[in-house]
């Protein structure tokens, strides 16, 4: 058990009637982190944190927060506090109640709560809103009252269920920054769940991706984006192009694939378990893919493609192309004057650098 | 268009609302305040001059002690009403979605029933050589019969009997309310049971309670064939004297008034229960 790190977790495993919502979960937190789980809706992040809080039991593996096994701790004896999904903050209550609800359950004397509830508003950027009731304030700002009713009570570890889900989307983009801020400043250990990997890639430190109760891959985010260990990783994190085809050769690091029309592209092998004359699925992301009319770098790889369509939106505009063996694909459109403008099924050459395109066995 | 569609319809739904409360709500409550303010006459009930006199009779001593054991009848019956359908509405909104609905029916289907129908019924399950008594008797618990007709008791269960449900139903509805993540927060934040019961389950369900009894504890002073049936001479309600006053003792002011202080009773429990929906901090910070 590393001393420095604020949660660590071996082999977790949650059933619910025999269908395992968590399997086999093991994850370490070092200390300060901003952890984030991302995964598709279902995939168990809310079972695995109310374990975590307390609120469920593991049926198999250990929780241990700063070296102290937890699985037999009640939530109100955790040194763990959670920001809801629906943040929950007591309506019966002003904002000040609220934030001082904790403290006053560890007996702190009503000066110094006044004190640390004024303190913590004040850093959550609400000064002077302690009489105000809940429902007076805005999203975001009881957002920042839920953030603040954890905090003051100064927990080791800071578990979110997206809570930002609610907020409209201007709103969300200011949040996730803020939360980043917020969780830096107070250096506090915060473990996020979210569906959305634009909120996990913005402010985390690590992301796990979840699928199916299982991590997947855990990296921070750019390892993340440019070195997916997964087709799913590949598939779910950030856009990404798929290509099916049969690998014919493999070259060093690189792999050659037939397409369905006969066409051959290469492209990185990134995982181990691949055979000559298997199916395989190369990844390559839309920014990577080069437009280009003859010129072609040498060492590129590509093909063939029929424009179907021009989406403007503006840094991420794309075309959408119709490549060999029946592959979409997306090309990102560069917005500094430079791209072409392309007629509507008019052919061109998509390339790539094979470095970084990943390719993977093919999961039928 | 809509609006043309649409205005006919709430011109004469509101027409009909205002109607019924002037004529059926309004208009009687007004005969009441001012019969209350008249003088008792044995030919036309009431006649001039306006006086105060029946409020005074109010607090004769031998109504006061009336009402006061009035008032104990209901308290009591509100206590244990409250005390039953605290937890029963709790686990209630607990139990799966599907049962609820049959356990509300099941709550409701007594309502098809007169209630006089259903005092008589209790009256055959109390008396003294009634159902009670006799499966007691059979199941050698008791010798004799226990005299449980024409008590204190036999009134209160009488008024329980038909009274839980209106203090079950609106704590119900504020327990469907109480979402299970804000025990959760209370919890997490580091609060007990007993701790979370005081400080959010009680404060969330107060509205509820205070609707039960405000639907329980003045009925319950009302319902005055209870008494009638179950409970002999001694175990009178405020209901019983306003219906002597009018049907037997023919002192209509009187009955005005003394059904004025109901009234105003109530009055006074609703302006509590708006209060309580006023959500005040409690450190005042
Ligand atoms: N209390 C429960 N009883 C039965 N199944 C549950 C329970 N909680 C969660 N599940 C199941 O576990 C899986 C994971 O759920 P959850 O952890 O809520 O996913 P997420 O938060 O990632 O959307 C789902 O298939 C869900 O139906
Ligand atoms: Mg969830």
């Amino acid at each position: 058990m590393a001393s420095d790190s604020d949660l660590s977790c071996t082999g977790l495993v949650r059933r619910f009637s025999g269908h395992a919502a968590v399997d086999h979960v093991s994850l370490n937190v070092p200390a300060g982190t901003f952890f984030s789980i991302l995964g598709p809706s279902g995939c168990g992040k809310t079972t695995l944190l109310r374990m975590l809080a307390g609120f469920d039991k593991p049926d198999q593996g250990d929780i241990y927060i700063r070296g102290q096994r937890m699985n037999d701790v009640p939530p109100n004896r955790r040194p763990v506090n959670m920001v809801f999904q629906h943040l929950a903050l007591f309506p019966t209550m002003s904002v000040g109640d609220n934030i001082g609800y904790g403290l006053k359950r560890q007996k702190v004397p009503l000066a110094e709560r006044r004190k640390r509830i004024a303190e913590v508003l004040e850093q959550v950027g609400l000064p002077g809103l302690e009489g105000r009731n809940p429902q007076q304030l805005s999203g975001g700002q009881r957002q920042r009252v839920a953030l603040a009713r954890c905090l003051v009570l100064k927990p080791t570890l800071l578990l979110l269920d997206e809570p930002l889900g609610a907020l409209d989307l201007k709103l969300r983009e200011q949040m996730k920054v803020e939360l980043k801020h917020l969780q830096k400043a107070f250096g506090t250990t915060f473990v996020y769940i979210t569906h959305d990997q634009s909120e996990a890639m913005v402010m985390s430190d690590q992301v796990a991706v979840m699928k199916d109760g299982r991590f997947d891959q855990v990296a921070p985010p750019e390892a993340l984006y440019r070195e997916p260990a997964t087709p799913f990783v590949a598939g779910f994190v950030g856009d990404n192009n798929r290509i099916s085809g049969d690998l014919v050769a493999v070259q060093g690091e690189l792999a050659e694939i037939r397409l369905d029309d006969g066409s051959l592209v290469r492209g990185r092998i990134a995982s181990d378990d691949l055979e000559t004359g298997g199916r395989v699925d190369l990844f390559i992301r839309p920014e990577s893919l080069v437009l280009a009319g003859d010129a072609l770098n040498s060492g590129y790889s590509g093909m063939d493609a029929c424009i179907r369509s021009t989406l403007f939106d503006g840094a991420n505009s794309r075309v959408e192309a119709e490549g060999a063996g029946n592959n979409t694909l997306y090309a990102r459109l560069p917005q500094d004057g430079s791209a072409p403008r392309f007629n509507e099924n008019a052919t061109v050459r998509l390339a790539w650098d094979p470095a970084l395109a990943r390719v993977f066995g093919a999961r039928i | 268009m809509r609006n043309l569609m649409q205005q006919p319809f709430r011109t004469a739904v509101l027409v009909l609302v205002w109607g019924w409360l002037l004529f059926l709500v309004l208009a009687p409550n007004l005969l009441v305040v001012g019969a209350s303010v008249m003088t008792r006459s044995p030919g036309t009930f009431i006649s001039l001059p306006l006086t105060l006199d029946a409020y005074r009779q109010l607090f004769d001593p031998l109504y006061l002690e009336v009402f006061l054991h009035s008032l104990y009848m209901a308290a009591v019956t509100t206590t244990v009403c409250l005390l039953i359908g605290y937890p029963f509405a709790w686990s209630l909104s607990k139990v799966g979605k599907q049962r609820q609905v049959l356990l509300i029916f099941l709550l409701i289907v007594p309502f098809w029933t007169n209630s006089l129908v259903r005092t008589y019924a209790l009256k055959l399950i109390l008396a003294t050589n009634g159902l009670l008594n006799s499966a007691l008797m059979s199941l050698g618990w008791i010798d004799e019969p226990v005299q449980m007709l024409y008590t204190e008791g036999a009134v209160v269960i009488g008024l329980v009997y038909l009274l839980l449900p209106f203090m079950i139903l609106p704590l119900y509805s504020v327990f469907e309310d109480l979402r299970e993540d804000l025990l959760r927060a209370s919890h997490d934040l580091g609060a007990g049971r007993f701790s979370t019961f005081i400080h959010v389950i009680v404060p969330m369900t107060l509205p509820g309670v205070l609707a039960g009894i405000m639907l329980v504890l003045l009925p319950a002073m009302g319902l005055f064939f209870v008494p009638d049936i179950l409970g002999g001479s001694r175990n009178l309600l405020v209901g019983n004297v306003i219906k002597n006053q009018f049907l037997d003792a023919r002192n209509w002011p009187f009955g005005a008034a003394a059904s004025i202080m109901l009234t105003l009773a109530m009055a006074f429990l609703m302006f509590a229960h708006r209060l309580s929906k006023r959500r005040i901090g409690e450190d005042g910070v």
